[in-house]
């Protein structure tokens, strides 16, 4: 594996100070490496937006980074605490490094300005030397990158189709050639037909550009196809970290495995789909030990009482906090590894 | 364009309505108010301009209603508004011409002014809210609940009379008469400053408020998320992404309101027997002067037509989707 | 037909429509709401009792001539040796009388109005929307004048009718709004295609959806109505003999209170005025922050930039 380009290193997201505060990321830990796709998993509410929102520092009040490090690994130089950056500083990085395309194609463009408007400040913003004329040169290349003709350059947003619309953000998200680019449900919004075309258009694009992405979706199933390792979140925690396959094959936490069997596979053989009963947790009321217990079909008796840890089971290359994993916690741990194989 | 056609064929119905309202309203005056006034004149009035007023007030009751609406019609197209008994025997049209420029300097001025400056001070207290911004807010509550001429009163105590900097009253000084003259010109300015403050003071605060709620209201939409994302300076997020779009429903809002907003202005003037429409129209009143104050209203009503449609323009250049769909 | 419907929908948001119906007055219970409130409480009971609470016959004359507060005037006197606080104290019936008449027609107009127009579609819908736009470009204030000066031996009544009658197009506006985006929602959808009756579905599916806009336009309403009532009464068009704030401005300016110094003349009125105009507002902010809860996130915090407390309570 190469070097990591994002650390991020025991986060937590809290909304609101005080007494009063919720927390809805907890204590999280997750490498991006350089050039990968790492998928984020959850349902909503499980905090993955909070997480992608609150590392980048642009979660809305009453939003508050409690505790924790975002270290960036620039291509050369010295790692940042993107957390210890000043607003300068901050929005120097911002983009240049770390771009990212957000939920809601809809509304993402400033529906007052023209596409080209919007394409060219980010550039003029953090490129003082450009002129008009190489900064329109610029959106017409990174127009044609993802695919639109270059005459929809003096579009406003209302013009485009959905598709088109979130095409541009994604053309916009290149436009300083970042290392990371941080997709939350790029293609929720968007029809399935147009949705298989644009994750198509990424992977070429990532190809060609080399650039490291952290894909947030509640789909599992597009990110097993789609990315290099996978990170299951559940109410405001890692839950389980493997590589792509190895989760397909083999999920290690009872919620893994559930949230497989909620989306249909798009290639591969079928599976039967059960979704997982119950509802997310309440991040003001959390559930006393494991918080996925109360919805758990294995759950077994250390489950409600203490909170498992995130670790790895028997190899290196992955990690799981459930005690079904931990040798000995329980009488059930023996056989628990080749029940869920067999169900898979 | 379809949108700008649309709107100019309803301002056009909109006259006709006043203008119809118009029609309506000196019916409704029991007696017979032009013998009144004829006799108040004194014989002094010709018969053609008696005739002239029987139409404007309906008292040619041997004709049809409808004959009555299309005579009344035609005379207004021919700028006929009667005689004022007011300033006898000029014609309401005259007097209307001499007042209309110092109520259209006054306050059409005003209104864009308080306008610009309480738009620009609700992006600020909008953007950044805590610490002085938070203070605006009840003291802005507080002076828009004043009526705008009592305003005026105590603004004439204190600065205007003796020993004041202002004058109280009138247009210019006595002194000088109307001309492109270093003189009057200034003494218009100096005449015009107590009643504008005291008009912007009051009006300035509901921009503040309204653009106030915009800004934050939009400041809350995913693509500012994205501006700051980008890393565009604050500046630059404040004014090009969320002023930008507060200021819309701020424009249509300003279109809406400038009927209400003209309408309490016009007080002022009365309060700083200042020689505008409002001031005249007060006169008016006083000496039961009908066809004068007919003749106010239309003249008002058409300015605020006029003033929308100019808002309306100015809606169109700033809403890029408005331009398309029509 | 008009300026896009749109931008007043997205001023005045509407409220989450199932479940929350119960507390319908829910949108009073803000800490601006209350305090406006509690004022305008205050007023309403010297309107009534200010008649037997009042030292003197407000029109009463005296040889005290215009003097400044003391024990005996605590507000002072007119050039007549009136009482002004009794002028103030009886005066409060007449503004609360217009403000609430008019408030109430004008909010009836505008409910029937605006909702029938954003319900019905088609011709009627789009007919009733251009009167109102009609009624809303007209400059109301100018139109008041002639009317109230016209009618001879005008009342209080009288004059709240007039107001009322003219001041209901912007109520209409934003309710027709509102009815408009109503009437797409599914459950009203729902309705319409059960076959319920198009009045059980406005009574029971909209009006409910409603009453904080309503509210609202109400309380705008009232504040122009006094506005209104007492500047007719300043220029000299007013209900005979009938005290209100108003009048007691008229009578200062026409005696020229000013260059005679007399300030507790017309600043006591003038007070009181912009008293009733601030908790009427107040409530309206309060309706304001229910109908919109982005306008309640306050505080110092930016968006864009979200603080890092770390190690801090935890």
């Amino acid at each position: 594996m190469s070097e990591p380009v994002l650390e991020i290193k025991n986060l937590s997201v809290d909304y609101g100070m005080g007494p009063d505060a919720v927390q809805a990321v907890r204590d999280v830990s997750l490498t991006l490496h350089r050039g990968e796709v790492l998928g984020l998993a959850g349902e909503s509410g499980s905090g993955k937006s909070t997480l992608a929102y609150g590392m980048t520092r642009l979660l809305p009040p009453p939003g508050v980074v409690s505790g924790g490090e975002v270290v960036y690994h620039p291509q050369d130089g010295a790692p940042v605490d993107i957390l210890g950056l000043n607003r300068p500083q901050l929005r120097k990085l911002r983009w240049s490094e770390i771009s990212i395309v957000f939920q809601g194609a809809m509304n993402s463009l400033n529906p007052v300005h023209k596409v080209v408007t919007q394409l060219c400040d980010v550039i003029k913003a953090h490129d003082k030397r450009s002129t008009p004329a190489s900064r329109r040169a610029r959106a017409a290349e990174l127009m044609k990158l993802v695919g639109i003709n270059t005459d929809r350059l003096d579009s406003y947003p209302h013009q485009l189709s959905g598709g088109m619309r979130q095409r541009v953000m994604i053309a916009m998200a290149l436009a300083l050639e970042p290392s990371v680019v941080i997709m939350d449900e790029p293609t929720t919004a968007l029809d399935v037909v147009m949705q298989r075309q644009i994750l198509t258009q990424l992977a070429e694009l990532r190809e060609r550009l080399g650039f490291a992405v952290l894909f947030i979706t509640h789909d599992l199933s597009l990110l097993v196809e789609l990315s290099d390792r996978i990170a299951i979140m559940y109410g405001g925690r890692i839950v389980e970290e493997a590589n792509a396959r190895q989760l397909y094959r083999e999920p290690l936490h009872p919620y893994s495995l559930g949230l497989l069997k909620s989306f249909p596979a798009l290639r591969g053989e079928r599976r039967e789909l059960t979704g997982i009963p119950g509802s997310p947790p309440d991040l003001r009321a959390m559930p006393s030990g494991c918080a996925f217990h109360p919805r758990c079909p294995r759950a077994f008796e250390p489950c409600a009482d203490r909170d498992p840890v995130l670790a790895a089971p028997e190899d290196k290359t992955r990690s799981v906090a459930c005690w079904l994993h931990v040798p000995g916690a329980g009488r059930t741990a023996e056989n628990s590894t080749s029940s869920t194989t067999a169900r898979s | 364009m379809s949108y700008l056609l649309r709107r100019i064929g309803f301002y056009l119905f909109t006259a006709w309505a006043a203008i119809t309202i118009n029609f309506f309203i000196p019916r409704a005056i029991p007696g017979d108010p032009v013998q009144s006034m004829v006799n108040r004149a004194q014989g002094q009035i010709d018969s053609n301009a008696i005739h002239s007023l029987y139409v404007l007030f309906g008292m040619d009751t041997d004709q049809s209603i409808f004959s009555q609406y299309f005579e009344y019609l035609g005379q207004l197209l021919r700028g006929d508004l009667g005689l004022s008994f007011t300033f006898f025997p000029t014609p309401v049209s005259e007097v209307l011409g001499d007042s209309l420029p110092w109520t259209i300097a006054l306050v059409g001025l005003t209104t864009i002014v308080s306008f610009v400056l309480g738009t620009g001070l609700g992006v600020l207290v909008g953007w950044r809210r805590g610490g002085w911004a938070d203070l605006v807010l009840p003291v802005t509550t507080f002076l828009s609940s004043i009526p705008y001429f009592w305003l005026g009163l105590i603004a004439i105590t204190l600065f205007a009379g003796d020993g004041g900097a202002f004058p109280s009253s009138g247009g210019y000084d006595p002194g000088v008469t109307p001309s492109f003259t270093w003189d009057f010109i200034s003494s218009a300015v100096l005449h015009s400053v107590l009643p504008a403050v005291t008009i912007l003071i009051t009006s300035m605060s509901g921009w503040i408020m309204s653009m106030r709620n915009m800004m934050v209201t939009v400041s809350q939409e995913d693509y500012i998320t994205v501006a700051h994302a980008k890393g565009l300076s604050e500046r630059r997020v404040m004014v090009s992404y969320a002023a930008r779009n507060a200021l819309l429903p701020n424009v249509s809002g300003f279109a809406m309101s400038l009927g209400l907003i003209v309408g309490g202005t016009l007080l002022m003037e009365i309060v700083f027997s200042y020689p505008g429409v409002g001031y005249e129209l007060f006169q008016a009143l006083g000496a039961k002067d009908y066809p004068l104050m007919q003749g106010i209203f239309l003249v008002i009503t058409l300015s605020v037509l006029v003033a929308n449609l100019l808002a309306d323009v100015a809606y169109l250049a700033l809403d890029p989707r408005t331009r398309r769909e029509g | 037909m008009a300026v896009p419907a749109a931008d007043v929908a997205a001023a005045v948001p509407v409220e989450e429509p199932a479940g929350k119906r119960r507390q319908a007055f829910r949108f009073l219970a803000t800490g601006k709401a209350i305090t406006g409130l509690v004022i305008i409480g205050v007023l309403v009971v010297l309107s009534v009792i200010g008649e037997w609470i009042a030292p003197y016959d407000p029109s009463a004359r005296s040889s005290d001539l215009l003097e400044g507060p003391s024990g005996r005037h605590w507000l002072g006197t007119t050039h007549l040796g009136q009482d002004i606080l009794s002028q103030l104290l009886v005066g409060t019936r007449s503004v609360m009388v217009v403000g609430l008449v008019s408030g109430l027609v004008a909010t009836i107009l505008a409910v029937v109005i605006g909702v029938t127009s954003g319900y019905l579609s088609g011709l009627g819908g789009e007919g009733l929307s251009a009167v109102s736009n009609v009624f809303l470009v007209i400059p109301a204030l100018p139109l008041i004048v002639i009317i109230a000066s016209i009618v001879p031996e005008v009342s209080t009544l009288g004059i709240a009718l007039i107001i009322g009658c003219t001041s209901w197009a912007w109520g209409a506006r934003v309710l027709r709004a509102q009815t408009l985006s109503l009437r797409r929602r599914d459950y009203v959808e729902a309705a319409r295609a059960t076959g319920e009756s198009t009045w059980r579905i406005i009574g029971v599916e909209i009006l409910p959806n409603l009453t904080a806009v309503i509210a609202s336009s109400f309380v705008g309403t009232v504040i122009f109505a006094v506005l209104s009532e007492i500047t007719l009464a300043f220029i000299g068009v007013s209900g005979g003999a009938e005290w209100n704030w108003g009048t007691i401005l008229f009578w200062a300016q026409s005696q020229q209170a000013l260059d005679q110094g007399a300030w507790w003349w017309f600043v006591p009125a003038g007070l009181a005025i912009a008293i009733l105009g601030t908790s009427l507002s107040l409530v309206n902010f309060g309706i304001d922050e229910f109908v919109n809860p982005r306008l309640r996130t306050g505080g110092r915090m930016r968006a864009g930039f979200t603080p890092v407390v770390r190690g801090g309570d935890r």
